[in-house]
C-alpha cells in the first residue's frame, strides 16, 4: 500500500460538469459513501451504485469516498474514482464502462485536416458538446494543457473519453506527452480507437520508430487491424531540420505540425503576428511534407477574439502550402474552413475528375482517365472529397454534375 | 386538507388558495372574468395640499398616513432590478411599527431582496404574491411561508389588479426623478432606469400611492410616466438605488460556443422558414444567447436590405444599434437592460416606452404580443408535449419568476434556444416539473444538437422539409440527451402546495410542492 487518502478530480467555482473524490482506505467499516453534488435529487442513487461497483471491482472492502460533484458524467465519475484508488492500491486492472456504437467510425489517411481543435485531457467539460462543432479533428491533449500532477487522472478520463464521449465523427486524435513520457500514454489509448497520435517536440525518425514499435506490441495484445496514424510536431530548430526525416519515417505518418511557441523560444526569437521570425521553419516543413507527401498543418492562432485576424491568417497559410491549422476555440472552426474551403478553379478541376471517374465506373472501365491523362485513385478519393466538402459548404449544389453535363 | 380538482393540461389543483376559490386552467382563451373593473376609492383634491407640494419627512411617516396596518397588501415596481434599495425598507418600517401579515405584491423580486426572508420568518409579511428568485424561491420551496405564494405574469399581474383579483392598499414607487406633486419618471437622476412601465398599474389602481425618490426636482416634471394627480405621498431618501446593479453597464453577447451555435441554428432557422422577413416584429430577451440570436439576425437583415418594422424591449444598447442603423424602425419599450438602451430612450424619438400595462394584459382590447413575428424566450425545461417550465428547475426548486414569459407565448412563433441539457441535467422531459405555458403555444425547440418543430406547426414542419438544418422530433432529442446524461430519478416532492402559478387570465394553470430534502 502506498498511502492510504488519495485525491482526484477537480472543484472550483468556476467547474462544471467534472467532480473531486476523496477516497481513504480504513480496515474495517465496509464502504461508505458521502456525495455532494447539485444533482444529487437526479442522478444521487445511480452515482452511488457506480462508485461501489468501481471499489469492488478493484477488490476495495473498506474506504471511505466523498464524492463533490457539478454534473459530472458517470465515465468521468469513473475516471476520477479509478486514478483515486490507482493511488492508493497497486494495479493493472482497468475498469471500463460501455464503448458507444457512435464511437466505432474509422479514419483515413486522405482525410482532410483543415481543423483540429485542442480539448485538455483533464476538463471534461469542454469535451462534451467539442463534436457538435464539426471540427475535422478533435485533440483529447495529455501535454501541456495538463499539470504534472494530473497526469494519470489525464489518461483515465481521455481513455474513457474516447470510449463514451460522441464526437459526431470527427478524427479522434490524442497529444501524448514528450518522449518518453509519451509513451506511457499509449496503453489507455490503442485499445480505444485512437485514429491519429500527435508527437510532440518530434525531432528525428528514431522517435517515431520507437513510437510504432510499442504501438506494434499494443495493437498486437488488443488485436487491432486498422492503422494508428501519426502526426509528429516540429517544434524545435533541430526539428525543423530534420522534418524530412520525420515525414518519411513511416507510412503512417500522415501529417506534420508545426508548433510556433516553442519554435520561436528556441530560436531566441520573439514571436510575432507578421511571423516573419518563423517563415524559415514553415517553408522548410512544408516543403518536407509535400516532398514526402504528407499533409503540411500550420500552428494554432491564439487570440480567440479576433476572427479577422485569424482569417487572414488562414490565408497567408495556405498560401505557403499548409492544409490545415490548430484551433484552441470552438469559433475559430468555421473561420478555418471556410478559408481552406476549395477555391473555385480547384472545384471545376474536381468536378472533372469525378465526373470522369462516374464515367469509367458506368462504362465498367478499371482505369479513370481525363483526355490521355491516367488519374490515379488517391487523386480521385481527393477529388471526391473537394466536392464533397464544396457541396457541404454550399459552395456548389448537390446535383452539380447535372449542370456539368449541361455545360 | 383542501379538495383538488384536475384542470385542462392534467395538474391538480386545490380549490381554494389563501382562503380564496381558485378557478382551475380552462384552456387557453376559455375563462373571461365578468363584469367592471376594480377602482379604488374616488380622493379628493380638497384632501390635498393647495401648494402641491406633497413632500413629506420619512416613508416611515407616510406608510403610517397611508394607514398601513395588519394584512394589507403593498406593491412595488422592479425596475431598479437588483440595485433596489427601497422595497426591503418597506418591511423593515413595518416590522418596526409592529404591522404582521403583509403581503408584498412586487411586479418582480431580485436577490437583492435576500432580506425579506427575515420579514417572511418573522411574520411582517404572510406571503409573496409576484416572483420569487433565488433565495425567496428555496425559502418557499421548503415549505417555510405562511401564505401560498402566487405567481403571475407581468401581463397577468395587471389582469389581477384589473379584475379586482388583487386589491393594492399601498403602491411604494421608488422613482429616478419626482417632483414634489409626485409626477415621476426614470430619464435622470443617479438611479436612472428608462422607464417605469410597470408601475403604472399600481400607481393607477392602488388605494394609497407613496413615491419614493433621491432626486426631487423642479415641478413640472415631464414627462410624467406616473402621473401625480394619482400620488398621495412624496418621500425624499439619499439613496434609491444602486446605479451598477440597476442596469448592467453593458449587456453582453454569449462568448459560450455552445450557445452562440444555438444562436446561429435558431437564425438560419428563422431565414430558411421565412419567419424572418422584411418588416417584421420581433421580441428577444437580454440574456447572452438571446443578444447573440439578434445579433445574427440583425447581419441577415442588413445583407437582405430588410428591416424589422419593430422590436419589442426590454432593449439593449444592441437592439439600440439596430434602430440607428436603420435595421429596426422602432423599439417599443417595457424596461431597458443597459445604459445604452436608457441613454437612447431620452434621445431617440423612435424608441417609444410601452408599458406592460399595454402589451401584456388579458384585460387589454388587444395585446402587442400576439401580433409578433418571432418570440425568442427561454425554459428551464420543456417536455415531449411542448409544454414549458420557467419557474422550477428539475430538483423542484422554485427559483425563477414568470416574468413576461406567459404573455410572450401569444406571439405568432415561439422560439426556445436551450441547451440539451445543462451539467448532466436534461432539459426536454416527458414532463415538465411545473406546466407555466401549455405546449400548443410553443413552436420551436433550438438546442445544440437539433431542432425540434411542434407537430401542430405542420406549415412549418412543411417548409423545413429540404432543410439541411438538424431538424428533429422532440422524442429524438430527449433520447439523446438520456443518452449522455444517464438514467435518472425522480425528485421526492410532497402534496403540500406551497405556490401558485397563474395562467394569463387568472386561473390556475399549475402549483408548486414542497421538496423534500
Amino acid at each position: 500500500m502506498i498511502n492510504k487518502v488519495a485525491k482526484s478530480g477537480n472543484i472550483g467555482k468556476k467547474i462544471r460538469s467534472d467532480c473531486y473524490v476523496t477516497l481513504e482506505l480504513k480496515d474495517s467499516g465496509g464502504i461508505k459513501i458521502e456525495q455532494k453534488s447539485k444533482v444529487k435529487v437526479l442522478y444521487g442513487e445511480s452515482n452511488q451504485k457506480l462508485c461501489i461497483q468501481i471499489l469492488e471491482f478493484f477488490g476495495i472492502k473498506n474506504a471511505e469516498l466523498l464524492l463533490e460533484d457539478t454534473g459530472a458524467l458517470p465515465l468521468v465519475i469513473a475516471a476520477r474514482v479509478e486514478a483515486a484508488i490507482k493511488q492508493v492500491v497497486e494495479t493493472d486492472k482497468e475498469f471500463l464502462l460501455d464503448f458507444i456504437d457512435e464511437n466505432k467510425y474509422s479514419s483515413e489517411k486522405e482525410k482532410f485536416r483543415f481543423s483540429r481543435l485542442y480539448l485538455p485531457g483533464n476538463t471534461p467539460s469542454m469535451m462534451l458538446n467539442a463534436g457538435i462543432h464539426e471540427p475535422n479533428g478533435i485533440i483529447l491533449d495529455l501535454e501541456d494543457s495538463v499539470a504534472y500532477n494530473k497526469k494519470n487522472e489525464a489518461q483515465l478520463l481521455v481513455r474513457n473519453a474516447l470510449r463514451g464521449i460522441n464526437f459526431y465523427g470527427a478524427e479522434r486524435m490524442v497529444r501524448i506527452n514528450q518522449f518518453p513520457q509519451g509513451l506511457n500514454d499509449l496503453k489507455y489509448l490503442i485499445p480505444h480507437n485512437v485514429h491519429m497520435l500527435l508527437v510532440p517536440k518530434c525531432e528525428g525518425a528514431k522517435q517515431i520508430h520507437q513510437l510504432e514499435e510499442k504501438i506494434e506490441e499494443l495493437k498486437k495484445k488488443h488485436k487491432i487491424k486498422q492503422s494508428i496514424y501519426l502526426m509528429p510536431i516540429i517544434e524545435s530548430t533541430l526539428g525543423v531540420e530534420k522534418a524530412y526525416e520525420i515525414a518519411t519515417a513511416s507510412e503512417n505518418v500522415v501529417a506534420m505540425a508545426i508548433g510556433l511557441e516553442d519554435y520561436t523560444a528556441d530560436l531566441g526569437a520573439r514571436r510575432t503576428n507578421e511571423a516573419s521570425e518563423s517563415f524559415y521553419a514553415r517553408t522548410r516543413m512544408v516543403n518536407a511534407c509535400k516532398a514526402a507527401g504528407v499533409q503540411a498543418i500550420d500552428s494554432v492562432f491564439s487570440d480567440v477574439g479576433d476572427m479577422k485576424a485569424l482569417c487572414e491568417n488562414v490565408k497567408v497559410s495556405k498560401s505557403l502550402g499548409f492544409e490545415g491549422m490548430g484551433c484552441i476555440h470552438p469559433r475559430q472552426i468555421k473561420v478555418i474552413h471556410e478559408s481552406f474551403a476549395p477555391e473555385q478553379p480547384e472545384i471545376e478541376k474536381a468536378k472533372k475528375i469525378v465526373n470522369a471517374f462516374i464515367d469509367a465506373t458506368e462504362k465498367g472501365l478499371g482505369v479513370v482517365s481525363i483526355g490521355t491523362k491516367m488519374i490515379d485513385p488517391p487523386v480521385v478519393k481527393r477529388a471526391e472529397k473537394t466536392i464533397n466538402l464544396a457541396t457541404k459548404l454550399g459552395l456548389i449544389n448537390k446535383n452539380w454534375r447535372e449542370e456539368f453535363l449541361n455545360d | 386538507m383542501t379538495k383538488q380538482v384536475k384542470n385542462a393540461v392534467g395538474r391538480m389543483i386545490p380549490t381554494e388558495i389563501n382562503g380564496e376559490k381558485t378557478v382551475p386552467f380552462k384552456g387557453i382563451g376559455k375563462h373571461r372574468p365578468q363584469g367592471r373593473k376594480y377602482a379604488p376609492p374616488i380622493p379628493t383634491a380638497i384632501d390635498y395640499p393647495d401648494n402641491g407640494n406633497k413632500v413629506i419627512g420619512s416613508l416611515e411617516e407616510a406608510l403610517v398616513k397611508c394607514g398601513l396596518k395588519d394584512g394589507m397588501t403593498i406593491s412595488t415596481h422592479h425596475h431598479l432590478r437588483n440595485g433596489d434599495l427601497v422595497s426591503n425598507t418597506i418591511f423593515d418600517v413595518a416590522h418596526k411599527i409592529g404591522v404582521k401579515d403583509l403581503v408584498w405584491f412586487p411586479s418582480a423580486s431580485f436577490p437583492c431582496n435576500e432580506p425579506i426572508v427575515e420579514h417572511l420568518q418573522n411574520g411582517t409579511i404572510n406571503r409573496i404574491e409576484g416572483s420569487m428568485n433565488g433565495p425567496l424561491g428555496r425559502f418557499v420551496s421548503q415549505g417555510k411561508m405562511k401564505g401560498t405564494a402566487v405567481l403571475r405574469s407581468h401581463g397577468g399581474r395587471v389582469q389581477a389588479v384589473q379584475d379586482g383579483e388583487v386589491k393594492i392598499d399601498i403602491a411604494v414607487l421608488a422613482a429616478p426623478s419626482a417632483d414634489f406633486f409626485g409626477n415621476a419618471n426614470a430619464l435622470n437622476g443617479p438611479s436612472a432606469c428608462g422607464v417605469l412601465g410597470y408601475a403604472t398599474t399600481d400607481y393607477l389602481y392602488a388605494d394609497k400611492v407613496i413615491v419614493v425618490t433621491d432626486n426631487l426636482v423642479d415641478f413640472p416634471n415631464m414627462p410624467m410616466e406616473i402621473q401625480g394627480n394619482y400620488v398621495d405621498f412624496v418621500v425624499v431618501v439619499d439613496k434609491i438605488g444602486i446605479p451598477e446593479k440597476i442596469v448592467s453597464g453593458t449587456t453582453q453577447i454569449t462568448k459560450s460556443p455552445d450557445r452562440l451555435l444555438i444562436a446561429e441554428l435558431t437564425a438560419q432557422f428563422l431565414q430558411e422558414s421565412e419567419i424572418l422577413k422584411d418588416g417584421c416584429y420581433m421580441q428577444a430577451g437580454a440574456g447572452g444567447t438571446s443578444l447573440a440570436i439578434g445579433y445574427y439576425v440583425h447581419q441577415i437583415l442588413k445583407s437582405k436590405g430588410w428591416k424589422s418594422h419593430l422590436g419589442f424591449g426590454g432593449s439593449t444598447k444592441y437592439m439600440v444599434q439596430m434602430l440607428e442603423e436603420g435595421v429596426m424602425e422602432h423599439i417599443m419599450d417595457a424596461q431597458a437592460f443597459d445604459l445604452g438602451a436608457v441613454a437612447s430612450i431620452a434621445e431617440n424619438k423612435n424608441h417609444h416606452q410601452y408599458p406592460v400595462f399595454n402589451a401584456y394584459n388579458f384585460h387589454s382590447k388587444g395585446n402587442l404580443t400576439s401580433m409578433m413575428d418571432i418570440m425568442i424566450l427561454g425554459a428551464t425545461e420543456v417536455d415531449v408535449n411542448f409544454n414549458g417550465n420557467v419557474v422550477t428547475h428539475s430538483d423542484g426548486y422554485l427559483l425563477h419568476g414568470i416574468g413576461g414569459w406567459q404573455n410572450c407565448l401569444h406571439a405568432k412563433n415561439v422560439i426556445l434556444p436551450i441547451p440539451l441539457f445543462r451539467d448532466r441535467i436534461p432539459v426536454i422531459k416527458d414532463e415538465v416539473t411545473t406546466i407555466c405555458g401549455p405546449g400548443e403555444m410553443i413552436d420551436i425547440i433550438v438546442t445544440e444538437r437539433g431542432i425540434a418543430i411542434n407537430p401542430r406547426r405542420k406549415d412549418l414542419i412543411d417548409k423545413m422539409k429540404n432543410s439541411t438544418l438538424p431538424i428533429k422530433t422532440i422524442e429524438e432529442l430527449k433520447a439523446e440527451a438520456e443518452a449522455i446524461c444517464g438514467p435518472s430519478q425522480k425528485p421526492v416532492i410532497s402534496d403540500e402546495v406551497v405556490a401558485a402559478i397563474k395562467w394569463v387570465d387568472g386561473t390556475v394553470i399549475d402549483v408548486v410542492r414542497k421538496v423534500i430534502d
